[in-house]
């Protein structure tokens, strides 16, 4: 299975196939979940209409967790098999990535103006979540930063994997900073528990994201696999003019 | 093999120690970043006590990343990487020697200056061995966590750069346990919980990270 998507055409092939389910999926699922939940849900009863801010900002944290550990596991299949396209895939990954990161970011900003009062408080999640996009940023940066691709994508890929690692440790000694510093009264958001009212819409538009994703994904890999092909066939001409 | 190991290190001293090496840059850099936060935060005593270890830990961490891109870079150019490649020793050891010639002339000189700049900071002289210790321990998993970054940004463009953008969200745990064994001293608690997660740290790095530098040396020399 992992060597037969090692061919770029077949897996070009196999995601075009799967592109346009993707694509229902990220359509239905953002326009069902984002329309409940933004229109349809019943406001919070502390909150009130904010809470709504919640149906962007909590998948997009999802997504941008579970895009690094798909990317970290993407570079890993690079390196350990030489997977070209899973080295790609890794790429393609990176900006999507930090955009739901981003997303994430400036959502809880919007969110903790009315809510806290300030637009930035030095929490836990918040400081975690902006760490996150600095490890973003520096990988899409090392990947830039390399003419030659093979030797930008296997650095990348040894970046993306000691991140994976060290993410966990970062992720519990900001929760420590954060309670060595501040005492709990900023953020209680430990309240009841969800109600099924929100929680639906909110994983039909998480599952919307992940399809989104997907589609974009495809969308990348597949240009990053035409824009190599292109290279080489650049590099070719060249030489064959040369040769003629 | 370690008399390679220890060839290696020496090598890297003399250099380091020698006219061309960064040590007293690296050391001067330290103490003048640290000098302008007076300047730039005002001269109250109680605010500089109460900054001072984050002040003093945050100018480590920068001061560790100046001299990085040159870790590997100038051997790399001059062909001695290749050569250090076929030693009797395996790679990552090579670059655990490396790492350690770059930690003592960095991280140790920068230890050993920090308590005239926590005076300066009027820190409380009665947590300064906590200071000293936990920058013991932590400075190492800088210098190993750095040639990470500097193994991997190789013959890349704006490596003086880069360097730093991939390596210090990496380090953010030693900056937060490093400060929080100060702090937890100088309010009189017991400083040994962050003293033993930094000393878990550098366990870990220093385990772990020889196979990602040596890993990033030979995608470098291929």
């Amino acid at each position: 299975m992992l060597h037969a998507l090692a061919n770029p055409a077949r897996f070009l092939r196999l995601m075009g196939a799967i592109r346009p389910y993707a694509a229902a999926v990220a359509v239905i699922g953002l326009v069902v979940g984002l329309g409940w939940g933004l229109l349809y849900s019943p406001p919070d009863y502390q909150q009130g209409e904010t809470v709504r801010i919640m149906y962007i900002h909590v998948p997009a944290a999802w997504m941008a967790m579970f895009i690094y550990a798909a990317m970290a596991v993407a570079s890993a299949t690079a390196l350990i098999w030489r997977h070209p396209v899973a080295e790609l895939a890794a790429k393609a990954s990176a900006p999507v990535g930090a955009a739901f990161t981003l997303i994430c970011l400036i959502t809880g900003s919007l969110w903790g103006k009315p809510m806290w009062g300030t637009w930035w408080v030095w929490d836990a999640r918040l400081t975690s979540m902006l760490i996150l996009f600095f490890l973003y940023l520096g990988y899409i940066a090392l990947w830039e930063a390399f003419d030659d691709p093979s030797r930008a994508g296997r650095a990348a890929a040894i970046l993306a994997l000691v991140g994976a690692v060290n993410l966990p440790i970062i992720k519990f000694s900001v929760d420590w900073w954060n309670t060595l510093h501040q005492p709990a009264s900023v953020m209680t958001l430990a309240g009841p528990k969800i109600h099924p009212d929100i929680l639906w819409p909110l994983l039909i538009t998480a599952i919307g994201a992940k399809g989104y994703y997907v589609w974009v994904l495809s969308l990348r890999v597949r240009a990053e696999i035409l824009q190599r092909q292109a290279r080489i066939l650049r590099f070719s001409a060249a030489t064959d003019r040369r040769a003629g | 093999m370690m008399k390679v190991f220890l060839a290696i290190v020496g090598r890297d001293l003399r250099l380091g120690f020698g006219a061309q090496g960064a040590m007293m840059t690296t050391l001067l850099f330290f103490v003048l970043a640290v000098s302008l936060f007076p300047l730039g935060v005002g001269p109250e005593p109680q605010i500089l006590a109460r900054i001072a270890a984050g002040v003093i830990w945050v100018a480590a961490l920068l001061a560790a990343m100046l001299s990085l891109d040159r870790l590997f870079q100038t051997d790399q150019e001059d062909g001695t990487l290749d050569l250090l490649a076929q030693a009797p020793l395996p790679l990552g050891l090579v670059a655990l020697a490396k790492t350690l010639a770059h930690w003592l002339t960095t991280g140790l000189p920068l230890t050993m200056i920090a308590p005239l700049l926590a005076v300066m900071m009027q820190m409380d002289l009665a947590v300064m061995p906590v200071l000293l210790l936990a920058l013991l321990l932590g400075t190492p998993s800088l210098s190993l966590i750095g040639a990470i970054g500097a193994a991997l940004t190789l013959g890349a463009r704006r490596g003086a750069v880069l360097v730093p953008l991939i390596t210090l969200p990496l380090v953010i745990p030693v900056l937060i346990f490093g400060v929080g064994a100060v702090e937890a001293a100088s309010y009189g608690l017991t400083a040994s919980p962050h003293l033993l997660l930094l000393g878990a740290f550098l366990a870990g790095t220093l385990t772990l990270s020889p196979f990602a530098i040596a890993g990033a040396i030979k995608l470098a020399l291929e």
